[in-house]
């Protein structure tokens, strides 16, 4: 099997939601000293474009969009230490902190962002629910974080959103992160009362968002 | 009644009993994490094994606990008559609540309600006959943060008779809420003894009792003020695929609100209400007019009634964003299916796009919906043999039994009237009025029935009462 051959079913093993195979993949990869950075780019990361493609065409649906992305993450653990022993490094898309806000404990939609995201190779840190401002705020300096993304399902909790982009005023660093929101009941009106800097309506859309964000 | 009630199964009895076996077992086994100091206190006090906040119930007092509620609860209006009947497989029904937006329906536009809108919505359910509760069912922007859940009563019992369902959104509303509803009542003994409102409880999924969800729990049974449970698992995401495991996982959650409200008062009122969805597993959305969500609504309030408690559930709901064809079907097929199961507070007239936005047009729309299934529901009747025979002999004498007997009799019984909404005109009349869509007609009713006087005069004294409790709250820092 020559090496475009097994980047091939590396994609494949991804787009076929096939954990075995994608880890005996990257086992084989270890194996045979394979160029890393190029298996995750042409092989676990063509597999996990062509998985967003699929759902973007409608004939995958979450929990196969979900399935893949926890695969590719798993690929991707097998190769890191690989790719850190041979001095190179899977490079990050950004650093992003993740955290459902004070009051609020519904993490699923925050927990399928956090997944898309290390999927399409960023750094996430996710601080879970119930997190307070202040604790998002000191953790996203202490983590030299690009992006705060901070998650709410209740209207009665979304106020306390506002909070972040007060805290990070207050302390004369607004600038130094971009902030989104995210959940149901949060709107670009919201978002523009409160001087974020975006939010999505679902977690591909959160992906791109924070993309266009990063550039 | 009907000489059937027109019913809808979907469990029995052998899987209602094996669905409440594990549910028990799952509270004894996975246990249930509660959030609330007070209520970890009452577990601990009668021995539940606990570790990290999470409570793993014994089988044995969940059962004991359900052996105190009361199987029906009457509600009562503001000026303290009976009005709803929450037993057997009677039905009510309320609009959707705390929706965070509303469709303007002068301008076709979805945006945040204000206080007017609420004041409006509220005097257009108060006449409408067939949705016999109100609900807190707009989250105005214009009061502040603090204030947006007793607000919302107090402006509901200005405006209107009807009970009223209801909930917190800080612990702290809990006693300005009770305060607002003894405006109404002589006496905490004279509340709890002719409840005024509803409060909506919501756990968390899967298997989480939040602190603010709890309390309220606590602070209605303190004064056997009636809780509603809302468990609401999302099949797919914080639940089973399954629709069994869905059911299996908000029996579960709900019977620890039993197990919480029951240690608090024994005998303390509680419905058995839930808004389950599947999970719309392109969008990621919580569709409740998804034919799935509907079928766990109905096993999960048949669960209910096989622990003789009352029901509740949100359905008549729609998903669409506008009232349109989709709203129709889905708050029709909702509507319908929950009066066929006997769920006694059904709760989603008005509501479209995930419970998250309210319209009047459809709320008008729906009063049609609900007064047809309460008409279903009561079924055919006998009146008597022969049925139709003796009638028939006298339709030869008059060639018409418009101005029959029986006609007159019964026609009133037996039909269901529509309001102009409906178009049951012929084509000519329906273009001569200018070929309106239902939609339309609802529109135009509006007006019409906010120029009706409120069905009962709140009482001049009271209404001053309220309105000084209101500014006392909104002014001092206890909002």
């Amino acid at each position: 099997m020559d090496t475009e051959e097994i980047y091939r079913e590396m994609a494949n093993s991804i787009v076929s939601l096939d954990q075995e195979k994608a880890v005996h993949l990257a086992n084989q990869a270890l194996d045979e000293s394979m160029d890393l950075l190029q298996v995750i780019e042409k092989g676990f990361g063509e597999g996990i474009r062509k998985v967003g493609d699929l759902w973007d065409e409608g004939e995958f649906f979450l929990p196969e969009l979900m399935s893949g992305a926890q695969i590719m993450e798993k690929a991707v653990d097998i190769i890191t230490p690989g790719l850190q022993s041979s001095g190179s490094e899977r490079q990050s898309s950004g650093k992003v902190l993740l955290a459902t806000i004070e009051g609020d404990i519904h993490s699923i939609g925050k927990t399928i962002v956090a997944t898309m995201l290390k999927a399409n190779g960023f750094q996430v840190v996710d601080l879970g629910t119930d997190v307070k401002a202040e604790k998002i705020v000191d953790e996203a300096i202490k983590g030299d974080i690009d992006i705060i993304g901070v998650s709410t399902l209740l209207t009665t909790t979304m106020v306390n959103q506002k909070k972040v982009i007060d805290l990070l005023n207050q302390k004369n660093i607004r600038n130094k992160f971009k902030v989104i929101f995210g959940g149901a009941p949060v709107t670009q009106g919201w978002v523009d009362e409160c001087g974020a800097d975006g939010y999505a309506e679902n977690a591909v859309e959160s992906v791109k968002l924070v993309k266009e964000l990063i550039q | 009644m009907g000489i059937l009630r027109p019913k809808v199964t979907l469990l029995n009895e052998e899987y209602k009993k094996k669905i409440f076996e594990e549910a028990t077992h799952i509270l004894e086994s996975l246990g249930v994490l509660i959030e609330n100091k007070n209520a970890e206190t009452l577990l601990k006090e009668v021995g539940v094994p606990n570790q990290n906040q999470r409570y793993f119930i014994p089988s044995d007092l969940v059962k004991k606990c359900l052996t105190y509620p009361p199987h029906e609860i009457t509600m009562y209006d503001r000026e303290g008559n009976p009005n709803l009947f929450l037993k057997e497989d009677k039905i009510h029904f309320d609009p959707g609540s705390a929706a965070i937006f509303i469709l303007d329906e002068k301008t076709g536009e979805i945006r945040e309600p204000l206080h007017q809108d609420f004041i409006r919505f509220t005097q257009i359910v108060d006449q409408l006959a067939n949705i016999e509760a109100q609900s807190t069912s707009l989250v105005y922007s214009d009061v502040p943060k603090d204030a947006q859940d007793w607000h919302r009563l107090y402006t509901t019992l200005k405006y209107s008779r009807k009970p009223i369902v209801t909930g917190t959104f800080r612990k702290e509303s809990f006693s300005i809420m009770n305060e607002l509803l003894l405006t109404c009542r002589t006496s905490e003994k004279d509340l709890a003894e002719k409840p005024l409102a509803i409060f909506d409880a919501c756990p968390s999924p899967p298997l989480s009792w939040s602190d603010l969800t709890t309390q309220s729990v606590i602070d209605a049974a303190e004064r056997m003020i009636p809780s509603e449970f809302i468990s609401m698992p999302m099949s797919g995401a914080n639940a089973p695929i399954t629709l069994i495991g869905s059911i299996t996982q908000h029996c579960a959650e709900s019977l620890a609100g039993v197990v919480i409200s029951q240690l608090v008062k024994k005998g303390a009122p509680i419905i058995w209400g839930g808004s389950p969805a599947v999970m719309d597993m392109k969008h990621g959305t919580t569709p409740m007019g998804a034919i799935e969500t509907m079928m766990i609504d109905i096993g999960d309030a048949e669960m209910g009634k096989f622990l003789n408690l009352p029901t509740h559930a949100y359905m008549s709901l729609s998903d669409s964003k506008i009232p349109d064809a989709q709203a129709g079907l889905e708050a029709g097929m909702g509507a319908l299916l929950a009066g066929l199961t006997g769920i006694n507070m059904i709760s989603g007239p008005g509501m479209l796009d995930f419970e998250s936005c309210q319209s009047i047009e459809k709320l008008l729309i729906d009063n049609e919906i609900a007064g047809m299934v309460k008409r279903f529901v009561e079924g055919i009747h006998d009146y008597g043999s022969p049925f139709a025979e003796d009638i028939l002999k006298d339709y030869d004498q008059t060639n018409e039994l418009l101005s029959h007997p029986s006609t007159l009799q019964l026609f009133r019984k037996e039909l269901f009237f529509p309001s102009p909404i409906l178009a049951r005109m012929t084509r000519d009349q329906w273009k001569s009025t200018g070929s309106l869509s239902s939609r339309k007609r609802a529109r135009l009713e509006i007006n019409n029935l906010l120029a009706k006087p409120p069905q009962v005069e709140l009482d001049a004294s009271r209404s001053k009462e309220l309105d000084k409790l209101s500014s006392e709250y909104l002014s001092s820092g206890k909002k």
